[in-house]
């Protein structure tokens, strides 16, 4: 990412949002969403804008599951672990996932392309197994359901 | 027999409800939802009318009302079907409330697993400016203005809990705070600030056009109204179901169409109480078995010793990491239930885990450490065989 | 006003109080360890949960205001099982190697599994040492595997200290404390206070030892070993030995010192004085320049006596440092006289002495170490001590410091007055300068009762005063109705928001003192344990019964001050003077 392009998207956020400390969330969301990831030096950058310490930003950060703070995939892939959607065959859907990309659960891979990832109760457990790409959800997967969904994310 | 009720997702008028509440006064408007008693829909069932008063009585220039849609229970889906099928109402439900309590500011603080209904929701807000449901002088009431902004949570369960939520609402770790004050005496900012479930603010609307008596016909003494239940897992019809409270858990299997071979139902997600068919004709509500509506089914091929640790697993990931007894007791606990997998775990094991169940229920900080054991201490005295043959054979089938 | 009971007997409270504080004022025992008076309540441990009737679970004591017909229960049996389960949490995700522990026997975690008999613990082997200590920081280790997350160390950083330079990381049982990224300390913002290691429970933070290097020193028979002492170890190293708090004990600590084989046992003291002098007169000349000569000095001028508020400058407002006095702190201005004065005067070689020096104070240790702080390589000050390390070191020795004589400092390094002594409470330097600069200017003592300037005394975070200078001797007319407006602060958070408020153009005053620490150097990151506001107030009693019954009270007084301008650096601010006894500042910022 280029330092410019960062410090663009960040002055544009701050703008919006306020600099008080209280919308400082929205901006590592929205940062998150722009960039894929909250590196150190967004962190830094957020943290200058902020008046914060980058401790105090990485802190909370790292708090939230779907903030991350390291470089995952282009497409992050969630899959549901909550018993619903276990109950439904989730493992099997796992599986499939698992042989199509080559990767393990909590992996990304080599191409950064995509990550496996866990997540909690997506809210559709009457139509389980399901799973985020990204922020977009699919329910009632099978496992050569989920796959085809995959290869369509190139 | 109770009820099956269609109230939810029932539509009104839009503005209709609104324009009751501004005709009245605004601690009229609290009277009426008080004489309902209109309880959380959320899981903890607090009197809503308590809290709105207390925020109305208390001093503080600026106020907030919360629509909490961080719907993380395990097997609960009501919020965002409400969400996406009654969202004016919801938003009416929002103004009533702040009308209310003396609130121009308003949050929707949505769950970073439905980021995709912010687009939906901030038409529908901008739908209702133009209605002039939202904004200044709301229904040309001089000097009511309210505005509502979308705020969105990212991945912690632990939100779900009134002030952990109000912390991340603030742009911190979303780690509960200490009660004492509550935050309708001190929330958002240090503010005064009414958060309420989004299945609770659907039902202000009715209550405003029907009366508290009519509420009160549906449900029991204590628990009045009906309930929205999600239902998944072993049954011929999962989905949503709108019960008045009291049903009992055999009514609600007939309902969705669970068999005969039904083993165990899990009330309240994972953080709540596994009951199986000895419990089958307790009623669902505050003085019975309480829930903020995930209902999962289990049938006989099910191991019930899976269930357990897939629900541990869950708290162990999900504990904020703030107080003793929660984040060192999922961790104890998980480690306790890998005991029985290997074949290492006893009946001393087991009351080992039960005594610092007691310690966690009594003493974490807040409802989410107190409700984690739950699970575990139904579980486990319901199912005791289950946990002590756990490593024996086959953990699975289905 | 609330009426309560507890354990059935009744209590008043005020609105406000919690259950902890009416148990602590009655004398009930509620055990404790993430709860802190310097800290807000966390109530996070749940060590001190007690029943309230009316509620299901229990209630942290810490956390649980009282209102009126409270009552409550602190000896029931499911209080006494949860809390002695919770120890047992904390104990099996804690690395134990007590006997080897830096806190052993001072160690919080170490008294609650006392007092709860632990015999077993059940759900876990013991931990492990599975996480890497962190030892990049110039003065203090990180040991996570001893850390019970208690944020004491976290919120003594951003509360105190307005630094924030470690945080709660991650969530659930992942979440350790560290700083952004989970990098080394020495990779983020720290001012080395010490303030982290002063409020830890456990061993998971403590200070880097150099006790072994003056040992090691004191047995070289070609070294001479001289030993400085800064004005708050004598208020507080009693602690050490069981001596209640405040306990003056001057004399048995020069005593010990010669007992265990420093060749001269100085006093920083003497270098307060000197301090005094050489920032005084620096002030006076910035106020000539601006009032008198048309000058832009920079102004107000800042103490520069405390290192860990020196870095935070450097970090957070460097562009005020040239609003710091050049002025070396009396640790480093003692160094730089032993190793030229004194070292000419004794006819030794700069090269053979040793200088240590025992300070309140980890930040010390990293001040001694700066470049900038000593000739050709040779640091000023050699060896840095904290309060605690000595008060080993002397244990070391055999030496009960009870049974020690009292006996005075040498000559001529250890002569001083009140006005040095008081360089221990925040407030302190401020007194002393303004003792000796009214004075200067006036001819006159400062307009108070006994010297006493007692708007700047007290723990208040800051202090704000005024001395309107009449009557001024005649090289000072530019003074004449001149009102001389100082503030005090202590505790970097209450600097960042003095700095704030100058940055915004909300301040006018003349002259600023900054303490680093609580308290000022008496409540110093190097000073024994625990700490708290009763410690610091004890010990800033002491200071002052000190100063009062000194025989002389203004540092311009000291005869030995006097001596060293006559015989060597002629007169405050001189060429020579600014060689040695001033220093420069780094611009580090904060990102």
């Amino acid at each position: 990412m280029l330092r410019e392009t960062l410090l663009r998207t960040l002055d544009d956020l701050v703008g919006r949002y306020g600099k008080a400390r209280e919308n400082l969330l929205p901006v590592l969301q929205d940062l998150q969403a722009e960039f894929g990831f909250l590196g150190e030096e967004t962190i830094n950058e957020v943290a200058r804008a902020f008046g914060l310490s980058q401790t105090e930003v990485f802190s909370v950060a790292s708090f939230y599951h779907f903030l991350n703070t390291q470089e995952k995939g282009k497409y992050v892939i969630r899959i549901c672990r909550t018993i619903s959607c276990d109950l439904r065959d989730k493992a099997n859907v796992l599986r499939a996932l698992e042989s199509e990309l080559g990767i393990k659960m909590g992996e990304t891979t080599r191409d950064k392309k995509y990550s496996l990832d866990y997540a909690n109760c997506m809210g559709t457990c009457d139509r389980g197994p399901s799973m985020m790409v990204n922020d977009r959800l699919y329910a009632d997967l099978s496992p050569s359901k989920a796959v085809d969904i995959i290869r369509s994310y190139r | 027999m109770a009820r099956k009720l269609d109230v939810v997702f029932s539509d009104i008028e839009p503005g209709s409800a609104l324009r009751a509440a501004l005709a009245m006064t605004p601690s009229d408007v609290i009277g009426l939802v008080s004489r309902s008693k209109l309880r959380g829909r959320g899981g903890a069932g607090f009197p809503t009318g308590i809290k709105w008063d207390t925020a109305r009585r208390h001093e503080g220039a600026e106020k907030y009302i919360v629509c909490n849609a961080d719907e993380g229970e395990p097997g609960t889906f009501k919020d965002k079907n409400i969400l996406e099928r009654q969202t004016a109402k919801v938003l009416e439900g929002m103004a009533i409330g702040a009308y209310a309590i003396g609130a121009s500011e308003g949050f929707i603080y949505l769950r970073g697993e439905y980021k995709y209904l912010v687009s939906d929701l901030a038409r529908k807000i901008g739908e209702m400016k133009s209605q002039n449901l939202i904004g200044p002088d709301i229904c040309h009431e001089k000097g009511f203005c309210f505005d509502i902004h979308i705020k969105l949570g990212s991945g912690s369960y632990v939100c779900g809990e009134e002030t952990a939520l109000l912390e991340s609402l603030e742009s911190r770790r979303g780690e509960p705070r200490n009660k004492p004050p509550y935050p309708a005496e001190s929330g958002f900012l240090g503010r005064p600030t009414v958060v309420n479930n989004v299945e609770t603010l659907s039902f202000v609307p009715h209550i405003l056009l029907n009366g508290a008596d009519w509420f009160q016909q549906f449900g029991t003494e204590k628990s009045t109204g009906s309930k929205l239940f999600s239902v998944s897992g072993d049954c011929g019809k999962p989905g949503i179901y709108e019960f008045e409270f009291g049903i009992t858990i055999r009514e609600l299997l007939k309902e969705i169409e669970a068999d005969a071979g039904t083993k165990a139902v899990q009330i309240g997600g994972a953080s709540g109480f596994c009951a199986c068919a000895d419990d089958f004709d307790k009623p669902i509500c505050f003085e019975g078995i309480p829930t903020g509506g995930s209902i999962i089914i289990f049938n006989k091929s099910r191991s019930m010793f899976r269930v357990l640790k897939n629900f541990v697993e869950f708290f162990q990931e999900e504990s904020c990491g703030q107080c003793v007894p929660c984040r060192e007791g999922c961790s104890r606990m998980l480690e306790g239930i890998e005991k029985f997998e290997k074949g290492k775990g006893s009946s001393k094991t087991i009351n080992d885990l039960l005594e610092l169940s007691e310690t966690m229920s009594l003493a974490s900080k807040c409802g989410f450490g107190q409700s984690v054991p739950n699970s575990f201490r139904t579980i486990a005295s319901k199912f005791k065989d289950e946990i002590l043959s756990a490593g024996e054979g086959e953990l699975w089938q289905s | 006003m609330a009426k309560l009971t507890i354990n059935g007997a009744p209590y008043e409270a005020s609105a406000g109080m919690t259950i902890l504080d009416v148990c602590q004022r009655e004398g009930i025992h509620i055990p404790t360890l993430c709860n802190h008076p310097d800290l807000k309540t966390q109530g996070i441990c749940r060590v001190c949960v007690v029943d309230v009737k009316g509620s299901k679970t229990l209630q942290s004591a810490c956390g649980t205001p009282v209102s009126d017909g409270m009552e409550i229960l602190t000896t029931t049996d499911r209080i006494r099982k949860a809390r002695k389960t919770i120890v047992e949490l904390l104990l099996a995700n804690h690395y134990t190697d007590c006997t080897v522990c830096p806190k052993n026997l001072n160690c919080e975690l170490q008294s609650l599994a006392n007092e709860f008999g632990l015999t077993d613990l059940r759900w876990k082997e013991r931990r492990e040492r599975t996480l890497p200590q962190d030892d990049t920081s110039p003065v203090f280790v990180r040991d996570n595997n001893k850390c019970v997350l208690c944020q004491r160390c976290v919120r003594a950083c951003d509360e105190l200290q307005g630094v924030y330079a470690v945080a709660n990381l991650y969530k659930g049982d992942s979440t350790i404390v560290g700083s952004a990224f989970n990098r080394p300390i020495s990779e983020v913002v720290c001012i080395n206070c010490g303030q982290c290691v002063a409020h830890c429970p456990t061993g998971a933070l403590y200070e880097k030892y150099c006790i072994e290097d003056v040992w090691k020193a004191i047995d070289d028979p070609d070294k001479i070993v001289v030993i400085q002492t800064a004005p708050a170890i004598r208020a507080a190293l009693g602690e050490a030995f069981d001596y209640p708090p405040g306990t003056r004990v001057t004399g048995k600590m020069v005593s010990a010192l010669r007992t265990m084989g420093f060749d001269n046992v100085f006093d920083t003291q003497f270098a307060a004085d000197l301090t005094i002098m050489e920032e005084g007169f620096e002030l006076l000349g910035r106020l000539k320049d601006a009032l008198a000569d048309g000058g832009k000095p920079s102004l107000p001028m800042m103490t520069s006596c405390s290192p860990g508020w020196i870095k935070f400058q450097e970090h957070f407002f460097p562009e005020y440092l040239p609003n710091l006095s050049t002025c070396k702190s009396p640790q480093q201005m003692f160094g730089a006289v032993v190793k030229s004065f004194w070292a000419r005067k004794m006819n030794l070689d700069p090269a053979d002495i040793v200088c240590v020096s025992v300070m309140p104070c980890t930040a010390k240790k990293f001040e001694a170490a700066r470049p900038e702080m000593g000739t050709d390589g040779d640091q000023d000050v050699d060896f840095v001590l904290t309060t605690r390390e000595l008060a080993v070191m002397i244990k070391q020795a055999g030496i009960d410091l009870r049974d020690m004589a009292d006996s005075a400092f040498d000559d001529p390094l250890g002569e001083s007055t009140g006005a040095a002594t008081i360089f221990a409470a925040t407030g302190g330097v401020m007194e002393a300068a303004l003792r000796t600069a009214y004075e200067v200017v006036t001819g006159r003592e400062v307009p108070f009762k006994d010297l006493d300037i007692t708007p700047v005394r007290g723990l208040d975070g800051v202090k704000q005063a005024g001395i309107a200078l009449t009557g001024v001797k005649k090289e000072w007319s530019f003074l004449e109705g001149v009102e001389l407006k100082v503030m005090v602060a202590h505790g970097t958070a209450n600097a960042k928001a003095v700095m704030t408020a100058l940055r915004d153009g909300k301040l006018d005053v003349h002259f600023i003192e900054i303490m680093t620490c609580p308290g000022g150097c008496l409540g110093g990151g190097g000073q024994p344990l625990p700490v708290s506001p009763e410690k610091r107030l004890a010990r800033a009693r002491a200071i002052y019964e000190e100063d009062s019954e000194s025989v002389h009270r203004k540092s311009h007084r000291n005869p030995s001050i006097a001596r060293i301008y006559d015989e060597f650096f002629g007169s405050p601010n001189s060429h020579l003077a600014h060689e040695l006894l001033h220093t420069r500042y780094t611009v580090r910022g904060q990102y």
